[in-house]
């Protein structure tokens, strides 16, 4: 490994704009926005992380907050079909010394599905009714290796095996409405991983899926992970499933990072407000009830208007704390609180420890 | 599977009954229930100032005095094993399947069907090509590139398309082509005979008719597509790094299209039962034609073998469909 | 069935307040079979047995979660006692009143007393109505009058579950996932119903909005002493809420305990092994996964289900006894019943069985690793 990976997994400051990173996937001030006829939607607003090899990274947020669009945007999906022309992207996505946000489109399609592979959240409607589990298998396979129908079945079923789906022979012939929400979760990672990616996205892979189908989707991913030594973004809301996996926490609210770095750090001593009430907002299964959960009051923003200054200010108990209502008009850039870990928020150092350790940490 | 073949097939068969019952109540009820006498019904099959002897031939051959039951009984006896018209001076033999006989014009109605029949399936044939080509290319285009100036233009052209009535489009396209420029000729040419000039006379009625049906399938096309476009399943096809073409026609299409079997089965059933509009303009001798005329003279056992023959391929080609349902969709032979 | 009524005669229970009540709601070996037909003739060649015999009961103000993966039958259950859907066999008796087979006239008085919550904030709303008139649909459906008329009413509802009373005029669409739902507790509350059964009241609903909805629910309960039947497949909202839980699987009810205990001490394997899945926010207890049970295969199919004890198949604990005898719904502890030969954290009850069974399926015994 190199001696980057030392320094950080998925967390660092990004090198300058426009030089090929050393990182194997570094994302540069990338913005994803989409006209409509309400308004620009700022799905994504300027992110930048990095993630190393055999690393992974966990994108926690809420409906809105851009996670999605952000896994999309890495994959050069929002670049395709009728909204394909709308899009306005901006920034840098590096993969292994690739630039693609400004890459020709072909160039992108080269590299989705062999270096770069996707899980999606509901394998049902992720596969396409008409076709075998094998045969959609055997067409991603084929798309990148020039070999014979028979010998990518071969792949398939030795792949299909490996997730763990029993009788992958048998199976493989069959449709997906014939196989179980696990098994088929299990198909779509089959699927991904048939061409060996080095960058596997996983979006809300477990969302769908009952707990003990989870814990088994989750491991399985874990074990993949170790044996591809493959770099790893899991998109989810679930705070439990990014503590079982994660090795880095990036928290999005309103198409921004609003916090990142190591999981231990999130979780224990998290610095946005914003992760303060996701954690508050959690109902825990490893503890006694507390009397109440403490919810962040209001709704999402929209991404159309998104509030001035820092975007969770209407959201936020302690907006007033820093002086001159300074969060209303003037944008938190991230700033480092600790090794490798990140905040954009106006509190002061010693605000944000006081009123951590005063206030939230005694009520989780 | 088989079992859902056999089971469809029975269903089709049992509605194809139902239609028949139907359809031969309207004739022989209908006109009782609005208070004519027998004489006055028979009277109705053969034209202006009957003979008595020739009322009386009607009553007896069709046994108008007799319960509706088994005149309908009688009737599909006679499909099954003809039936024998006996009209005084002369006996006329009705070979099965008889599906009546014309009191008017003295002829069966079965030997009309068959014989024009081919001039229908050759016209329903053709124009169902042209429209599917045509329609559901442009309804692809149109929805990979909503509102481009080829989606604006096509749509459009949809829209003429369905609004303008066929006796204007086909007697415009008759008089251009046909009389002035004389590029397509106007006399039916059997396939059998000579291919070109088949095509030739054809011509025109397809186009005329593709028009009409393509603007529907371009619709159809379009939202299918747009809907389809937007699944996940797209979403997974182009994650795999598949060229975006094979991800429209292997994945998207294929899924958009489904619905359109349904609305096809359909249409080439209504077309085969006559299409009697454009085989009016046209002077076409097809069942459609066939149709109008005997609306015309009021000749009630050939509209009645019409409406028969229109409603078995309404039937069958919904059996078809059915059938083909299930081969395009893995999900329905579950059910 | 028998068995398990004796046995439960003698539960004392959890909370003091209830002992000298009788239950609101009682069930008693309420079964739901969806039949399948097939062949040339349709004829019935199966069922799906979504509910197979469940006894329980739902005491005066408590809340009952009810837990269990995708097809254990907990949401067919939740449409059974609401009458959503006709029981194929059993008994539901609400506060008393034998309701199992009432026709839609009896069930009218029902309806105000017991309300129900989806999961679907977007489409359990009209779009096409008014948020004034969908609140005060069940007015209108049950002729009642409120004192002060019906929009006063409604904008109390509206108040009363956290929204704006301005809000009477507007449509659906123009709220979010969170204010929608809090829309469908308002129509749920309208006629001051006694009992609320919520399916996945809060699963569609993202997790800062979930914990508002999660309190607003049980201040109404404190504030109007409404009953909740809370059906869920998060474990870790149900523990929050819940003052009792049900775990179902495959049409049963395998373990029906007090919270506490449950939690604490689960006792059976499949609560267990529930219990253990679920992805614990805390990620130094990553390294500890000492506990960590991993069923493996899916649940067998609810038209063919196995025979004996329904877990068997994938219990690492399963011996010849299971595969053969169905274990009884038993309070083995007080406050805490469990249909199970060999329970976790008590002794076995079928000691002398101990020739194991092991297919394919079977899940690892919770191992030490990692």
């Amino acid at each position: 490994m190199t001696e980057l990976s030392k320094t950080g997994a998925a967390v660092g400051e990004p090198a300058r704009a426009g030089d090929a990173p050393e990182a194997f996937l570094e994302v540069r001030d990338l913005k994803v926005h989409f006209p409509t006829d309400d308004g620009l939607v700022k799905s994504v607003d300027g992110l930048s992380f990095q993630l190393e090899k055999g690393k992974t990274l966990g994108i926690v947020g809420e409906s809105g907050s851009g996670k999605s669009v952000t896994s999309l945007a890495i994959m050069g999906l929002h670049r395709l079909g009728a909204r394909g022309k709308n899009v306005r992207m901006s920034g840098e996505i590096w993969l292994d010394g690739k630039e693609l946000v400004g890459a020709d489109l072909d160039e992108v399609r080269r590299l989705r599905g062999r270096e770069m592979a996707m899980i999606f959240q509901d394998p049902l409607s992720a596969m396409h009714p008409y076709y075998t589990v094998g045969s959609q298998i055997v067409e991603a396979y084929r798309v990148h290796h020039d070999v014979s129908k028979k010998t990518a079945r071969t792949r398939a079923v030795e792949l299909l095996d490996r997730v763990g789906i029993p009788e992958p022979n048998k199976r493989v012939d069959m449709y997906p409405h014939e196989f179980s929400g696990g098994m088929r979760q299990r198909a779509m990672i089959a699927m991904a991983l048939v061409n060996n990616p080095e960058l596997l996205i996983a979006d809300e892979p477990t969302t769908a899926l009952d707990v003990t189908v989870q814990a088994q989707i989750l491991d399985l991913i874990r074990d993949l992970q170790k044996e591809f030594g493959s770099a790893v973004i899991i998109i989810t809301h679930d705070l439990g499933v990014v503590a079982e996996i994660a090795d880095d926490i990036l928290v999005m609210y309103g198409g921004r990072c609003v916090e990142r770095g190591p999981v231990d750090d999130i979780f224990y001593q998290p610095g946005h407000p914003y992760t303060w009430g996701l954690l508050g907002s959690m109902p825990r299964i490893d503890r006694e009830q507390t009397d109440r959960l403490i919810p962040v009051k209001g709704q999402p923003p929209s991404l159309i208007n998104v509030p001035s200054g820092c975007a969770f200010n209407p959201r936020c108990p302690y907006a007033d704390v820093p002086k001159d209502g300074i969060t209303r008009t003037e944008r938190p850039e991230l700033r480092e609180v600790g090794g490798r870990h990140f905040t954009a928020c106006h509190l002061s150092q010693e605000d944000r420890s006081r009123i951590w350790n005063e206030e939230i940490a005694p009520k989780l | 599977m088989i079992s859902y073949i056999i089971r469809r097939t029975i269903a089709a068969v049992i509605l194809l009954l139902v239609v028949t019952a139907v359809t031969f109540g309207i004739f022989f009820i209908l006109p009782k229930l609005a208070g004519q006498t027998v004489d006055q019904l028979a009277q109705q099959y053969i034209g202006k100032n009957p003979s008595p002897e020739d009322i009386a031939a009607v009553k007896r051959n069709l046994g108008l005095d007799q319960p509706v039951y088994e005149q309908y009984w009688n009737f599909l006896k006679g499909i099954v094993s003809g039936a024998t018209y006996d009209l005084g001076p002369t006996t006329v033999r009705c070979d099965a399947p008889c599906f009546g006989y014309s009191f008017k014009d003295h002829l069966e109605v079965w030997p009309q069907l068959t014989s024009r029949l081919p001039v229908t399936i050759s016209l329903a044939a053709g124009a169902a090509v042209l429209w599917l080509l045509g329609g559901i290319t442009a309804g692809v285009i149109s929805a990979l590139k909503p509102g481009s100036f080829f989606d604006r233009a096509a749509m459009g052209v949809a829209l003429a398309g369905v609004s303008l009535p066929m006796f204007f489009t086909g007697q415009l396209a008759l008089l251009l082509f046909s009389y002035q420029l004389e590029i397509f000729g106007r006399t039916y040419v059997p396939f059998t005979e000579n291919p070109s000039q088949w095509a030739n006379t054809l011509f025109l009625p397809w186009c005329s008719l593709a028009l009409l049906y393509s603007a529907i399938y371009a619709r159809l096309t379009r939202s299918g597509m747009l809907e389809t476009m937007n699944e996940d399943f797209i979403r997974t096809a182009r994650a795999k790094g598949l060229r975006e073409r094979k991800v429209v026609v292997r994945h998207g299409l294929r899924a958009a299209l489904t619905p359109l079997v349904t609305v096809f089965g359909m249409d080439v059933g209504l077309l085969l039962g006559g299409a009697l509009i454009t085989e009016t303009v046209f002077s076409l001798h097809g069942i459609g034609e066939y149709a109008v005329q005997s609306i015309t003279t009021n000749d009630l056992p050939p509209i009645l073998g019409v409406t028969l023959l229109a409603a078995f391929f309404v039937v069958f080609m919904n059996l078809v469909v059915d059938l083909l349902y299930a081969t395009i969709d893995p999900r329905v032979r579950l059910s | 069935m028998s068995e398990t009524e004796t046995r439960d005669g003698a539960t004392p229970v959890g909370k003091a307040s209830a002992e000298d009540e009788k239950p609101l709601l009682k069930v008693e070996g309420l079964v739901k079979h969806f039949p399948i037909k097939k062949g040339l003739l349709q004829r019935q060649v199966g069922a799906v047995k979504a509910v197979d015999g469940i006894d329980f009961e739902v005491r005066r103000g408590e809340t009952l979660g009810v837990v269990g993966e995708s097809g254990c039958g907990k949401s067919t259950m939740g449409r059974l006692i609401t009458r959503l859907l006709e029981p194929s066999g059993g008994k539901i008796e609400f506060d008393g009143t034998d309701i199992t087979h009432l026709n839609t006239a009896g069930m009218r008085p029902l309806r105000r007393d017991v309300q129900m919550i989806f999961q679907d904030p977007y489409g359990s709303l009209n779009p096409r109505h008014t948020i004034g008139t969908i609140v005060s649909a069940p007015f209108r459906l049950q002729g009642v009058e409120p004192e002060g008329g019906v929009k006063k009413e409604v904008q109390r509802l509206l108040e009363l579950v956290g929204l704006s009373p301005e809000h009477y005029n507007r449509y659906p669409h123009e709220f979010s996932g969170g204010q929608r739902q809090r829309i469908g507790i308002a129509r749920a509350l309208a006629l001051k119903p006694r009992m609320v059964v919520a399916d996945e009241p809060v699963s569609a609903l993202d997790v800062s909005i979930q914990a508002q909805v999660v309190n607003l629910m049980d201040d109404l309960q404190d504030e109007l002493g409404l009953t909740y039947v809370i059906i869920a497949h998060d474990l870790s909202v149900v523990r929050h809420v819940s003052d009792r839980i049900a775990v179902m699987y495959l049409g049963k009810i395998v373990e029906l305990a007090d919270r506490d205990a449950l939690y604490a001490a689960p006792m059976h394997p499949y609560t267990k092994a529930l219990l253990s899945a679920v992805p614990v926010p805390d990620p130094r207890r990553r390294g500890a996964k000492s506990e960590r049970i991993l069923l493996k295969g899916d649940v067998p199919s609810p038209i063919a289900p196995p025979s004996g004890c329904r877990f068997h198949t994938r219990c690492w604990k399963a011996t010849e006894i299971c595969k053969t005898t169905e274990p009884p719904l038993a309070a083995l502890k007080p406050g805490q019943r469990v249909a199970c030969h060999h329970p976790e954290n008590f002794e076995d009850q079928q000691p002398q069985d101990t020739k194991a069974v092991k297919t394919e399926a079977t899940a690892e015994a919770p191992a030490k690793e990692k």
